[in-house]
């Protein structure tokens, strides 16, 4: 059973266990326009909630993504520094950034789920 | 059809003249030119060089064997490949340029003038100090100006751009701290700023805390004050800042940071718009850098290296990098190492700085006076306040009341249009402009920032709102391809920024 979680920053984690997905959300895609490169973080690498993990240049802006949950870099998506077209073409699934291991799952009380995201985008318009 | 270096020959699909086919490619005047290496022939050139004598080599072996490949060209061909290209750029001096954020103004002929007398544009930086009198007193002057102008006692005349002046800045209140053994580690930043404020902070060792806006565009002063803290070195504002705006609280930042024992650090980008106005030193600011390429008019953007002097604070001269004049008596001195109670950080640069733009810069500061410079600042901010105020009905500025030198536009005015930002800058374009700047700042959503300056006579000024307003009202009405496709009359249509930025081709090889 995994749950989908939001940030105000538009990253989403897909949580499984105690291990979570993270990437931009479709909106934030969009915002950016084409993205052409990313820069992931290293395996291991320890970060707090908030914490810069990645960089992303897009033809408009560069921008970061921070971590929705702090924990250890278990994984990155390695295909996505080599197309990174794949982040604009599904950002909720092929284009995913990095896995990481939940330190604390309270932390996840922090965040929105699909719903209270979808008011909050609406809510920017 | 392709023409005879395998581009086509025909127009684009869509533009202007399509299904116009010329034998050369060229449509018209407009000249499809082909790179260098594409012309000549081999073993020609522009000048008349003697046989290379055979003498033995001490390269053992590493003697190069193949072609160098250079293209042979003689002095015609290349004035002709440079003139034809410079034919498809755009210049200050062909239009407006409102390149938000760049200051594009006119470079005054008289600058051009004085920066090539022999005297100046002759000078080597080794030459003896009693043979280049003239220059050093000629920085000894600008350094003046500028000191008077912002109030403040030291300028590090050195650096060589905007960003390097940063560099100076912090650098010198690196080691200001650290002389007083106080080693701090975060660097406060807006999150409108230039993106080379942060960059410099982090390039210097600190860590960027950025400091929200507020809903009027302006430092969320509350916030700023809860992040200070005595591990702060100091704060990176820009004012008048990168949304247009002048940070009325700029005396509360001065003070909160000073009482946390950080420093002030202006970036003095926008010093175009308050110049002869307001002086920086009244407001509490320990170092600010001033483009010389900006608000002192002298070439950049191509045409020229800028020039980034920093004015400091009388807390942080005795940290300035050599070398720097001194006068003494009615001798100059330029000083190259350390001496007397001057504690420098070290050098910036291997020479003294950007001579020729020193010169164009004086030569603005003295056609001007005082008097004249203060009017560049209210006319930069009048021409400005008057796009904003014509253009207000047909388009949607994201912060309200007057501006400073930058009108500032969000892209709510395309809601629904199906046109974005870069359809709007594109179809510019068409109508014979340079874009503005667009989606920066990055706190505005689908920025679009105007910079006239006080270069624009009200006739340009006018027209340029004409053709905006006329853009603004035909995205309204539905005339989308219009901007979707746009642009339609360039030399080239619209490039793929995406490829170029994802596959880049850096290298060129022949055809084979």
């Amino acid at each position: 059973m995994s749950e989908t979680k939001y940030t105000e920053d538009h990253e989403w984690i897909r949580v499984e266990g105690d291990v979570g997905t993270v990437g931009i959300t479709d909106y934030a895609q969009g915002q950016l326009g084409d993205i052409v490169f990313v820069e992931l973080p290293d395996v291991g690498k320890e970060l707090d909630q908030g914490d810069e993990a990645c960089v992303i240049d897009s033809v408009k802006a560069a921008a970061e993504v921070y971590a929705p949950v702090g924990g250890e870099i278990v994984e990155t998506n390695d295909s996505v520094t080599d197309k990174p077209g794949v982040v604009n073409e599904d950002a909720m699934g092929e284009g995913w950034f990095f896995k990481i291991k939940i330190a604390d799952p309270a932390e996840l009380d922090d965040l929105m789920d699909e719903e209270a995201y979808k008011a909050f985008v609406e809510g920017l318009a | 059809m392709l023409n005879r270096q395998g581009r086509p020959s025909a127009p684009e699909a869509g533009s202007a003249g399509a299904g116009f086919t010329t034998w050369t490619g060229h449509r018209g005047l407009a000249h499809e030119e082909p790179l260098s290496f594409e012309q000549g022939a081999k073993g020609r050139t522009a000048v008349d060089l003697p046989e290379i004598p055979k003498v033995a080599d001490r390269l053992g072996g590493l003697a190069r064997e193949g072609e160098i490949g250079l293209p042979g060209l003689s002095e015609p061909q290349v004035v002709r490949h440079f003139v034809r290209l410079s034919r498809q750029n755009y210049a200050i001096d062909l239009g407006v340029y409102p390149l938000g954020s760049c200051t594009m103004k006119h470079n005054p002929r008289l600058n051009e003038k004085l920066a090539r007398l022999p005297g100046f544009a002759d000078l080597h930086p080794m030459q003896p100090m009693a043979t280049i009198q003239g220059a050093l007193e000629l920085m000894a002057q600008l350094g003046g100006w500028l000191s008077k102008l912002t109030n403040m006692p030291a300028i590090a005349m050195s650096p060589a751009a905007g960003a390097h002046g940063e560099l100076c800045g912090l650098l010198t209140i690196r080691a200001a701290l650290e002389a007083r053994g106080d080693k701090r580690k975060r660097v406060l930043v807006p999150e409108s700023a230039h993106g080379t404020n942060p960059a410099t902070a982090a390039f210097c060792g600190y860590t960027v805390d950025p400091i929200p806006a507020t809903a009027d565009g302006r430092v969320d002063l509350e916030a700023f004050r809860k992040k200070l803290g005595s591990d702060v070195a100091a704060v990176m504002l820009t004012n008048p800042n990168t949304c247009g705006l002048f940070e009325r609280e700029i005396i509360e930042v001065a003070d909160a940071i000073h009482a946390a024992g950080g420093f002030f650090y202006c970036d003095g980008a926008n010093f175009n718009a308050i110049v002869g106005r307001v002086r920086p030193g009244d407001l509490g600011i320990d170092a600010m850098h001033i483009n010389l390429h900006k608000t002192f008019s002298t070439p950049h953007g191509g045409g020229g290296p800028g020039s980034g002097p920093v004015a400091l604070s009388a807390a942080l001269a005795p940290y300035a990098p050599l070398p720097y004049v001194v006068q003494e008596g009615d001798k100059f001195r330029l000083v190259e190492e350390t001496e007397g109670e001057a504690k420098p950080f070290g050098r910036l640069k291997g020479f003294h700085g950007q001579m020729g733009m020193f010169v164009r810069a004086l030569t603005y500061m003295m056609s001007h006076g005082g008097d004249g410079l203060k009017q560049v600042a209210e006319d930069a901010v009048l021409s400005a306040n008057y796009i904003m105020a014509a253009l207000g009905d047909v388009m949607t500025a994201p912060f309200e009341g007057p501006c400073m030198h930058e009108a500032l536009f969000d892209d709510r005015f395309l809601k629904g249009t199906g046109v974005t930002t870069l359809d709007f800058a594109k179809a510019m374009i068409d109508e014979g402009y340079h874009p503005m700047t667009m989606y920066f700042p990055l706190v505005v959503h689908g920025a679009l920032l105007i910079e006239p300056t006080e270069t624009e006579s009200k006739e340009a000024l006018d027209e340029f709102i004409g053709a905006l307003r006329h853009l603004a009202e035909r995205a309204k009405a539905g005339d989308t391809a219009r901007f979707t496709g746009a642009p339609y009359l360039a030399p080239r249509r619209r490039l793929d920024e995406t490829a170029a930025a994802r596959q880049p081709v850096l290298r060129w090889t022949p055809a084979q």
